[in-house]
């Protein structure tokens, strides 16, 4: 059956999921701060408050950490609630209730209670912003047991995936990248069965020499990188991870066996981060197919820069391919 | 600000020890009944039979504190923290509540629990270190324990909106009415998350009853660390009820407690209750209070003893006679060698079901893990 082509912006495909998640399950409820009238500040949640009602899309006084641990509450009652930090650097006072009481509660009632919850972070630079606007703090969670962690990257995965999300009867942390937020794509908004599960990596272009790994904003400078290295004789595989928590270790290893060398690309500081992870699991399992050590673009190891100079702290076009050169050059 | 709350402000603050003018109270230290023209109602339908079941509930619960505190001390359990002094304030709370109304306590509610119906051993698991909770909240509408303190405070009022949002409010029907309770102490009042519990059962107008327990000491910091003004006047700031009971009174906490469970149920919620009683042991078998508190303080206290005004109560009125006593003893006796076998024979689980709740699905590390985990155990029976 053919479906409906539509272009869609990474937004308003999040909105549409959400939308679809709050049609499927009258438990489904929205929790956050200006999410409401306003739509959110990236109107993410846009027009939802009209149509379902202020007991489903609740705004919510000025405390993540509120935010967070009502939402447990409602979680024992029974609902599914979607909580929306309103920028990265806004997570820290909710804290304890993500790693200490969300992320622990089914462990600790031996599976007596579910904590079915989602808590949506829009996260990483590149949009000009003042401090604690830009972070990258996926690590912090993807060290905690107990929770799930995932980013979305282009349009279509971003409309299945917060639907899987909302879903998943374990807490997921939904990281969203804020400057790809207007990014449009065409996919068809009617299919009903999504293309792929939300943990699973994707591996978008295939490559002989080198693999290009990543998530969230940086999947779509890859993307250019494996263009441009494409022009110069350099075959990339580029896969977007997709899941940080758990790991799709398998589509990694897989690729890696082939190509026998790993870039990983993050814009969260270098030093024990999911490229650091990716890389101890990767030499565990390929010592011997591997061509050259694994290469990490990252974050510099500094507090998020001001934004006048952010460009010098974002993985770009260049640094992951001079990250290609140095695994090409062993 | 006001002149008027200038001069509220101003006021001095009572005395250490003294709950003031404005704590409820309706059975004095002495075991006098007193009367209280808004709270009498609620204890008018109270039988002799009743308040004997106070009394029992009040000494079993004793027992059950006196036995966790010798299992720590003999390494049956790792440690055990105490709620001597405060029984009337759990068991006057907890009777109050109606099967469908929910709790949630802090990791010192074992009065609550035991009220609720929970198996005494469950909190004990805790504290034994075989689970870190281990019961389903839904079986007594009890919680888990919330060690980090204050937690919990946001966890009952987002279950409190969801019973509002469930339609559970105001409806007149005593069977689906339902309050939420949430227990804390006086430190637990400085914490963020139970000031932003405030402010978001405000807002939503939750049907919930913070219930602080100020027992006057915070380990080692008194409450006039954490508070300029008697606790319960901080809801006014939050723009709710608040009232201090005397909490070693169980008659008085159990009528308050009754009151502002009905307004949440009608639909005033929330509101605030401050339980004036006092720790008279150590915050945990880890402590000393001896190196920040004088005895004296205790001494003074002990004449305000919760089981002991009931007794003289129920003995000076003749609802109870010495055969009574005799045979609560002996149930406690009895309770209390229950409680100690089941401790003493609480298996500890085996090592490969550490992954098994870590996740509600399917999860690729929780398997990887544990299969490692058996492999590497089973290696050493290879080896043998």
């Amino acid at each position: 059956m053919a479906g409906q082509l539509e272009k869609v912006t990474l937004g308003k495909s999040i909105t549409n999921g959400l939308r679809k998640a709050m049609e499927a399950d009258p438990k489904v409820v929205l929790i956050g701060e200006d999410i409401g009238k306003l739509g959110g500040v990236f109107r993410i949640t846009e027009g939802l408050q009209k149509d379902f009602g202020e007991d489903r899309v609740i705004d919510s006084p000025l405390a993540e950490s509120g935010i967070v641990g009502t939402a447990v509450g409602m979680a024992l009652r029974g609902y599914r609630p979607v909580c929306e930090i309103q920028f990265d650097g806004f997570v820290y006072p909710a804290f304890d209730q993500i790693v200490s009481q969300v992320a622990k509660m089914h462990a600790r009632a031996l599976g007596a209670v579910k904590i079915p919850m989602v808590i949506r972070i829009p996260f990483g630079g590149g949009i000009g912003s003042p401090e604690h606007h830009s972070e990258s703090p996926e690590a912090y969670f993807a060290h905690t047991a107990g929770l799930r962690v995932v980013a979305c990257s282009n349009p279509e995965d971003a409309h299945w995936m917060i639907q899987q999300a909302v879903a998943c009867d374990d807490p997921v942390i939904f990281f969203e990248p804020k400057r790809r937020y207007h990014d449009r794509a065409e996919y068809d908004t009617t299919a009903t069965t999504a293309p792929r599960g939300l943990f699973e990596a994707n591996v978008l272009r295939e490559g002989t020499d080198v693999t290009l790994l990543g998530y969230g904003p940086v999947v779509k400078t890859m993307l250019e990188s494996a263009a441009a290295a494409e022009a110069e004789g350099t075959s990339i595989e580029v896969i977007d991870l997709r899941s940080l928590s758990p790991l799709p270790i398998d589509t990694i290893v897989t690729s890696v066996r082939k190509t026998g060398r790993l870039v990983v690309v993050q814009e969260a500081s270098s030093f024990l981060g999911m490229a650091s992870e990716i890389s101890a699991q990767v030499t565990e399992q390929c010592f011997y197919e591997l061509e050259a050590p694994v290469v990490r673009v990252a974050g510099a190891n500094i507090p998020y820069p001001p934004s006048r100079m952010e460009e010098e702290f974002l993985p770009d076009l260049d640094r992951i391919l001079d990250g290609v050169d140095r695994a090409l050059a062993y | 600000m006001s002149d008027k709350v200038v001069a509220e402000l101003q006021e001095p603050t009572p005395a250490v020890g003294d709950g003031g003018p404005d704590m409820i109270q309706l059975l004095t230290p002495e075991g006098q009944r007193v009367s209280h023209p808004d709270y009498d109602k609620y204890v008018a339908d109270l039988t002799p039979e009743d308040l004997r079941s106070f009394y029992r509930d009040l000494v079993l619960i004793r027992r059950l504190d006196a036995e966790g505190y010798a299992l720590q001390r003999q390494g049956e359990l790792g440690l055990w923290p105490s709620l001597l002094g405060q029984e009337a304030a759990q068991v006057g709370s907890g009777r109050a509540l109606r099967p469908h109304d929910f709790v949630f306590p802090t990791y010192r509610e074992h009065g609550v629990g035991f009220v609720r119906g929970m198996d005494p051993q469950s909190s004990l698991q805790l504290f034994r270190g075989v689970s870190q909770g281990g019961w389903d909240p839904q079986e007594n509408n009890f919680h888990l324990y919330t060690i980090v303190i204050g937690a919990q405070a946001l966890h009952a009022t987002g279950y409190a909106m969801g019973v509002r949002m469930d339609g559970n409010v105001g409806t007149g029907d005593p069977d689906r009415d339902t309050a939420v309770i949430c227990y804390f102490g006086d430190g637990a009042s400085s914490q963020g998350d139970v000031n932003e519990a405030f402010v978001y059962a405000a807002s939503f107008d939750a049907p919930v009853v913070f219930f602080c327990q100020n027992n006057q000491w915070a380990i080692s910091e008194p409450v006039e660390k954490q508070t300029r003004i008697p606790l319960f006047q901080r809801a006014r700031g939050f723009g709710f009820p608040g009232v201090r009971v005397d909490g070693n009174d169980i008659l008085a906490t159990y009528a308050v407690t009754q009151h502002c469970l009905d307004e949440a149920r009608n639909g005033n919620g929330p509101l605030l209750i401050e339980a004036y009683t006092y720790r008279m042991g150590a915050h945990t078998t880890a402590d000393d209070p001896t190196k920040y508190r004088v005895s004296a303080e205790v001494e003074e206290w002990k004449f305000r003893d919760p089981i002991l005004r009931l007794k003289t109560l129920l003995a000076h009125e003749g609802m109870a006679d010495e055969a009574f006593f005799a045979r609560v003893d002996e149930e406690a006796d009895q309770f209390a060698a229950e409680l100690r076998e089941g401790c003493v024979t609480m298996e500890t689980m085996a090592g490969e079901t550490m992954w098994d709740h870590v996740y509600a699905e399917d999860h690729p590390v929780m398997e990887a893990e544990r299969a490692a985990y058996l492999a590497y155990k089973a290696s050493f029976e290879e080896a043998n």
